[in-house]
């Protein structure tokens, strides 16, 4: 991604200093029915940040009321320092007067334009006369390989083209902000990969903010410089995406990364530090910044593939980080197994099929589970608000 | 795939008596046309002058209604009001009022005399009743709600993303409207448009009351057959078919929206 890249730190606060800056700011409550968004952010030009979170977490939702399509409750909504929502002053600028692009899930491509007038549709909306549109509407199609395909209607575009006709069709409006709402989900699999390395250039080329709603870590991994998760409508976890796949903030993200996930408490003079998990059971690890306060909210995370399953309990091993547990599932993944195990604490632990078969494992087996400390990562529980 | 079903006779032999009972009478206006005198008879100045006003009359009055209804079957579909409901009543009650009875309230409403129709005529000394133009405001009653039934059904099955994305894209309300919806409901509008515009073609009740029934001003069609069954039934006869032929045209431009199975949705 080229453009500025600003560190995780600087724009995470979550307040406004009353500088003009040439992003976007956001910072209120949506309202839905009883669902409540509640979120404050800002994310610099040709910063692209990746929205992750479960169904129902309030993406959607704030992607709608960035593009004006649903109206902030409380809070203030800034793009290159002009106010777009805010309720207090009354001031709401509606969709067709913010400068916001938003690609939509299934596109929304108009089935009764081709793919020419419908990437000439903001330019006609602008008040340009059909030929000026078109003319402009050219040179995007060209940009996006999309000039063979001009005649066509939406209905004959594989989803691919369809996914670069939407994205064409957005920038084509020249807008200040663009907004992505999971622009991979409507493509299988196989489409997947290339329409991703693709879009990662076309976003290098767009110099204003970009916000990317996903629910597949992989591709806010990959698209994304920062990403912003959320959970019931809350900010729990803003960090540079790096950041976020080694130090998770919740279950979910744990789970998306693939790690375990323990939170617990610090327990005193212990260097490497012992955390006492909420669940039950202790693990030993090695903290990511020092000092660690006795009775520090700490969170833990240690990755499936370095537990080692034993049939025993091991012989010649320090007692730390050694406990027992029982099967409780087993699943295949592609070159190895992942194994649920019972215990305190529960884990994932990823092993090889040689391994499952040299310990005869099954549903109910009971097993010794070991990890070592430096494999253990410990870091300070942040809440999010 | 379904396999061709067995119609039960319970089923078959009322179901054939209906179709005989639609179809006979036709058949005997095709009997009883006096097919050899056809021709003169069609090209009679009376025949054709009818024919004329009565083309004249209803194309007017689908114009009409595609400029009112088309807005207001947008508003019935779009606008979330308490009494909208009612509204809506109000709009669809000439589908089921005798058009006699429109006829007359028109009359009430905007004859010299009328509620509404005094004003105008003391203003302007024009007054709508017994001339062409009050042919079209009686046509246009009794057909607008079959076009904006037809458009506020298509408005509301339209999809909305289509125009949260043209909003997206700078448009505005209007803009929307017409680039995004109107096409959209293009299809559904031009069948309310036949179908309003055969409507108004066979309107006889609210016309013959409100217009009256003089040859060249305001004697459509159905008046003119209604008239000349009075005398002489040939060209009454002859008339019929003309209406009937268009009927057929109108069923033909409508199969997509009719025939198809499931039509009429």
């Amino acid at each position: 991604m080229t453009g500025p890249r600003p560190d995780g730190q600087r724009f995470n606060g979550q307040r406004f200093d009353g500088q003009r800056f040439d992003g976007l700011r956001f910072d209120g409550t949506v309202r839905r029915g009883s669902f409540t968004l509640r979120a404050g952010f800002s994310l610099a030009g040709g910063e692209v940040l990746g929205v992750l979170g479960p169904n129902g977490a309030g993406k959607s939702t704030l992607l709608r009321t960035l593009a004006g399509l649903a109206g902030l409750a409380t809070g203030r909504i800034e793009l290159a320092g002009r106010p777009l929502d805010e309720p207090a002053t009354g001031e709401f600028q509606p969709p067709e007067r913010r400068p916001v692009g938003l690609v939509f899930q299934n596109y929304r491509l108009f089935p009764h334009l081709t793919v020419r007038d419908n990437v000439a549709f903001a330019g006609r909306s602008r008040g340009l006369p059909s030929r000026a549109a078109r003319l402009a509407a050219d040179g995007w199609l060209d940009r996006f390989g999309l000039t063979e395909l001009a005649g066509q209607k939406p209905a004959q575009l594989s989803g691919g083209q369809a996914q670069r006709v939407a994205l064409a069709r957005a920038l084509a409006a020249e807008p200040a902000l663009l907004l992505l709402d999971e622009p991979m989900a409507a493509l299988d699999v196989h489409t997947r990969l290339q329409v991703r390395t693709e879009l990662s250039r076309q976003l290098a080329g767009f110099t204003g903010p970009t916000l990317l709603v996903s629910h597949d870590p992989l591709e806010a991994l990959v698209l994304a410089d920062r990403l912003l998760v959320l959970e019931q409508g809350r900010v729990v976890q803003d960090a540079p995406a790096a950041e976020v796949a080694r130090r998770p903030a919740t279950q979910y993200v744990a789970r998306l990364v693939g790690l375990n996930l323990y939170p617990g408490r610090a327990v005193a003079g212990a260097d490497p530090t012992e955390v006492r998990l909420d669940g039950g059971g202790s693990l030993v690890g090695l903290p990511v910044e020092q000092p660690v306060d006795a009775g520090r909210r700490m969170l833990v995370t240690v990755p499936p593939s370095a537990i080692v399953l034993h049939a025993a309990r091991p012989a010649g091993m320090s007692a730390r980080n050694v406990w027992p547990g029982r099967v409780a599932g087993l699943e295949p993944l592609v070159d190895r197994v992942r194994v649920r195990v019972d215990g305190a604490p529960s884990a994932l632990v990823d092993i090889t099929p040689a391994a499952l078969a040299e310990l005869s494992l099954g549903e109910g087996t009971g097993v010794w589970l070991s990890v070592k400390a430096t494999e253990v990562a410990c870091y300070p529980d942040q809440p999010g608000d | 795939m379904d396999r061709p079903q067995r119609v039960p006779a319970v089923l078959a032999v009322p179901a054939a008596v209906g179709f005989a009972f639609l179809l006979l009478p036709l058949l005997a206006l095709l009997i009883r046309t006096p097919w050899r005198g056809l021709g003169r008879l069609l090209a009679s100045t009376s025949g054709l002058t009818a024919l004329r006003l009565s083309l004249e009359c209803a194309t007017a009055a689908t114009g009409l209604s595609l400029l009112l209804g088309v807005p207001l079957a947008w508003v019935l579909a779009r606008v979330r009001l308490p009494g909208i409901a009612l509204l809506r009543s109000v709009v669809l009650l000439p589908l089921v009022l005798p058009p006699v009875v429109g006829g007359l309230a028109l009359l009430l409403a905007l004859g010299r005399n009328g509620v509404f129709g005094r004003y105008g005529y003391a203003a302007f000394g024009y007054s709508l009743p017994f001339t062409t133009g009050g042919v079209v405001v009686a046509e246009t009653f009794v057909a607008m709600p079959f076009l904006v039934v037809t458009v506020e059904g298509a408005i509301r099955s339209a999809d909305r993303e289509l125009e949260e994305a043209a909003a997206t894209l700078g448009a505005n309300r209007a803009q929307v409207f017409r680039r995004v919806t109107l096409p959209l409901i293009g299809p559904s509008v031009l069948a309310g448009a036949v179908l309003c515009w055969a409507r108004a073609l066979g309107e006889f009740g609210a016309t013959i009351t409100f217009a009256g029934s003089f040859p060249g001003t305001t004697q459509t069609m159905p008046l003119a057959v209604y008239n000349a069954l009075q005398t002489d039934p040939e060209p009454a006869v002859a008339l019929s078919l003309v209406l009937l032929l268009v009927a057929v045209l109108v069923l033909a431009a409508l199969r997509d929206q009719w025939l198809r199975p499931g039509g009429l949705r």
